[in-house]
């Protein structure tokens, strides 16, 4: 039994088995709530919930190319969690991201990759707000993120409406509510499938943007747990107060890893839209991509490495509850995601109790 | 002059639900709990209160007891705003969890509630629930002829019953926080827990009161703003949750100044949603979509603001931090 007992200690492991649980709790939940509502169809959306990812390559390309832009937003919650920050503001960032992006493509008709620049230098600047007012005065950073989530959105819509280059109308489309298509606008900003869509069946989603997420998210680990500048962000958000005794400049590390949060989901926001599948559309609602990264970010524990895995969950159970349409909404799954979330507020508990759970069985084995 | 008349009355009807959820959340966080969950407690109260709305105009006890029915739909969203809003006092006292976590997820959880559970009763794809008609408050409820003079504009286009409920809770309000043995407490737990425990005040309790009371406020807020709104209901309370905190901190936590920055934000979307007809409004030449511009200027003052009031807060101090009974 001394596995046992050293499992318990390894946090790494209490974590995941953590993020297991609060996982299932979430899909039993889900399904009981499906059960009740329209019993003789639950089973056919709980079986869309688990199996539509891997039923076909092309929607197992969905999962991959949708799990890129939920990646970065994750990163983004979870690199500034890592600082003690809560960045609610990843929706924002990410608007502002893809707009740049957009503007790279269609006005100025740059290649994709500048365009992935801009949007990463787009979202640094709305990241800089929440870090600015928390630094320099104090002001909670979810009230500002959740202010720049709205007057990044309203801003976003101004600015396209009076740039009608930007619009579909102004290549060929009757449209005017979302930008161009970029087929048509600027195909070379469009980022390359590398192959891969012939390996997916010719799958109209899969491009190679997973894999530069993941790369920004090795980046990230390093940054974080190789380098100064990483230990201490770490620093500060274990404890400001200790960290500014022991030499670290807080306020700037404040800054400086919200700008790299911004950056992270401002970059999203140039992969998902960059991808050409989808348009930009002016809407009156913030986007909920950004959103979904503060789950993401909760299921990995802010681990770069983990949240690979974590958004490709998340984007594998949403694929999975688009499919399950007509019988059920494809809201569905955001139920079982904000279990997901609930449970992770008391992630510290949950831990603890599977701790004791790990050890608990162990001291039984010493009395017998 | 009936445009005035117009925006006068519009504005009311949006600072209604502006105010009573900022209220709300003045409640929780002078007991000392972040209440980020106000949006989707909003959409909870908003969807029961619709239901039952629904339910009465199918029976017919609707058109016939029209304020008698709207009052038992405002009931429904307090108590189903209260119930939603344990959730997050359950989370965020007895599990001393995030209380910006678990209100993110509760907020995630609620829209998403609400559009599977109006597919499962309405049927596929039926996504807005449309609000009978009956319930405004018209000329004939005062014995009045109806008419369309300013008078009539400005007082019975928009009067529902949730515009007196709110005056009454405002008033309640400020006489609850300032007035009363239950208003300092709730005040001590957000400030300094540790020290209202030494006093012999259940700072758990408290702070139980506080997010519950929230929660009442938030789900009235609720239907208040579905009835604004006017296009029925649709698992969505258009982010007002959000910008109820904007205008708790811009009211400075304090009953008085909330209610007159939820008029100051009501006032600026109805200017956005009417900048086209509103004849003192500068014109922008040449601008498209202006009614953004219009939207976006409220989130840009706040921030303004709080960047001149952010050395003097009034901010509770001991907000969002679990209050742990054995530590120091």
């Amino acid at each position: 039994m001394k596995d046992r007992k050293a499992l318990a200690e390894n946090q790494m492991f209490v974590a995941i088995l953590a993020s297991v649980a609060s996982i299932a709790i979430g899909l039993i939940f889900g399904s009981i709530l499906l059960l009740i509502l329209n019993p003789s169809k639950a089973g056919l959306g709980i079986s869309a919930i688990l199996t539509t990812g891997f039923s076909s390559l092309d929607q197992f390309g969905k999962v991959l190319y949708q799990s890129a832009p939920l990646m970065l937003c994750g990163l983004s919650v979870g690199f500034a969690f890592k600082t003690g920050m809560f960045n609610i503001g990843a929706t924002g960032q990410y608007t502002i991201g893809a707009f740049c992006a957009l503007v790279g493509a269609i006005a100025f008709q740059l290649p994709w990759w500048m365009c992935l620049l801009l949007s990463f230098v787009g979202g640094a600047v709305w990241g800089v707000f929440p870090g600015l007012f928390k630094a320099l005065f104090n002001v909670n950073e979810v009230i500002t993120s959740i202010m720049f989530n709205w007057i990044g959105m309203y801003l976003v819509n101004l600015l396209l409406a009076n740039m009608p280059i930007m619009l579909a109308s102004a290549w060929g489309a009757s449209n005017s509510d979302r930008t161009a298509n970029l087929a048509q606008a600027n195909p070379g900003a469009m980022i390359p499938k590398g192959g891969l869509d012939r390996l997916f069946g010719d799958s109209s989603w899969i491009n190679i943007s997973v894999f530069i997420a993941i790369i920004v998210a090795v980046i990230c680990w390093f940054i974080l747990e190789k380098t100064t500048f990483g230990y201490e962000l770490k620093a500060c958000g274990y404890n400001k107060d200790s960290a500014r005794y022991a030499g670290i400049n807080a306020n700037r590390n404040i800054i400086s890893s919200m700008i790299i949060a911004g950056a992270l989901s401002g970059l999203g926001g140039g992969l998902y839209y960059l991808a050409g599948t989808i348009q930009y559309v002016l809407e009156k609602k913030t986007l909920a991509m950004g959103f979904n990264g503060i789950p993401v970010a909760l299921l990995a524990n802010s681990n770069p490495i983990g949240t690979i895995f974590s958004s490709l969950f998340i984007s594998y159970i949403q694929v999975g509850g688009s499919a399950m349409q007509p019988n059920f909404s494809s809201e569905s799954t955001d139920i079982i995601i904000a279990v997901i979330i609930y449970l992770a507020a008391f992630a510290l508990l949950i831990r603890g109790f599977i701790t004791k759970l790990l050890k608990g069985g162990q001291k039984e084995e010493v009395k017998e | 002059m009936n445009i005035l008349a117009n925006i006068i009355s519009l504005t009311v009807v949006f600072a209604v639900p502006l105010m009573l959820v900022a209220l709300g959340g003045m409640y929780s966080e002078h007991s000392g709990v972040i209440n980020l969950a106000l949006e989707g407690i909003m959409v909870i109260g908003a969807l029961c209160a619709c239901f039952t709305l629904q339910a009465f105009d199918k029976n017919g006890f609707g058109p016939a007891h029209p304020q008698l029915s709207m009052l038992i739909a405002t009931l429904v969203a307090a108590v189903t705003g209260m119930i939603f809003s344990l959730f997050l006092a359950f989370a965020a006292i007895n599990l001393k969890a995030d209380q910006t976590i678990g209100g993110t997820a509760l907020n995630t959880f609620a829209p998403a509630f609400a559009v599977v559970v109006t597919w499962a009763v309405q049927g596929q794809g039926l996504t807005t629930i449309q609000i009978p008609s009956w319930i405004r408050i018209t000329q004939e409820n005062f014995g009045l002829e109806p008419g369309k003079g300013f008078l009539d504009m400005l007082i019975f286009k928009y009067f529902y019953l949730t515009t007196p409920i709110a005056i009454i809770l405002f008033f309640a309000a400020w006489i609850l926080m300032y007035k009363t043995r239950f208003g300092l407490r709730l005040r001590a737990c957000g400030e300094h827990p540790q020290a209202a425990d030494s006093v012999g005040i259940n700072v758990y309790r408290m702070r139980y009161a506080g997010v519950l009371i929230s929660g009442v406020l938030g789900g009235i807020g609720g239907i208040a703003y579905t009835i604004a709104v006017g296009s029925g209901f649709s698992s969505s309370v258009g982010g007002y949750g959000f910008l109820a905190l904007a205008v708790m901190i811009f009211g400075n936590w304090k009953p008085v100044q909330i209610m007159g920055s939820a008029v100051f934000f009501a006032l600026f979307k109805v200017i956005a949603a009417y900048n086209q007809s509103i004849p003192f409004l500068p014109k922008f030449e040449g601008m498209k979509d202006q009614s953004s511009l219009y939207q976006m200027l409220p989130y840009i003052v706040t921030m303004i603001v709080l960047i001149f009031t952010s050395k003097h807060s009034q901010a509770p101090k001991a907000e969002g931090i679990p209050y742990d009974k054995g530590s120091r």
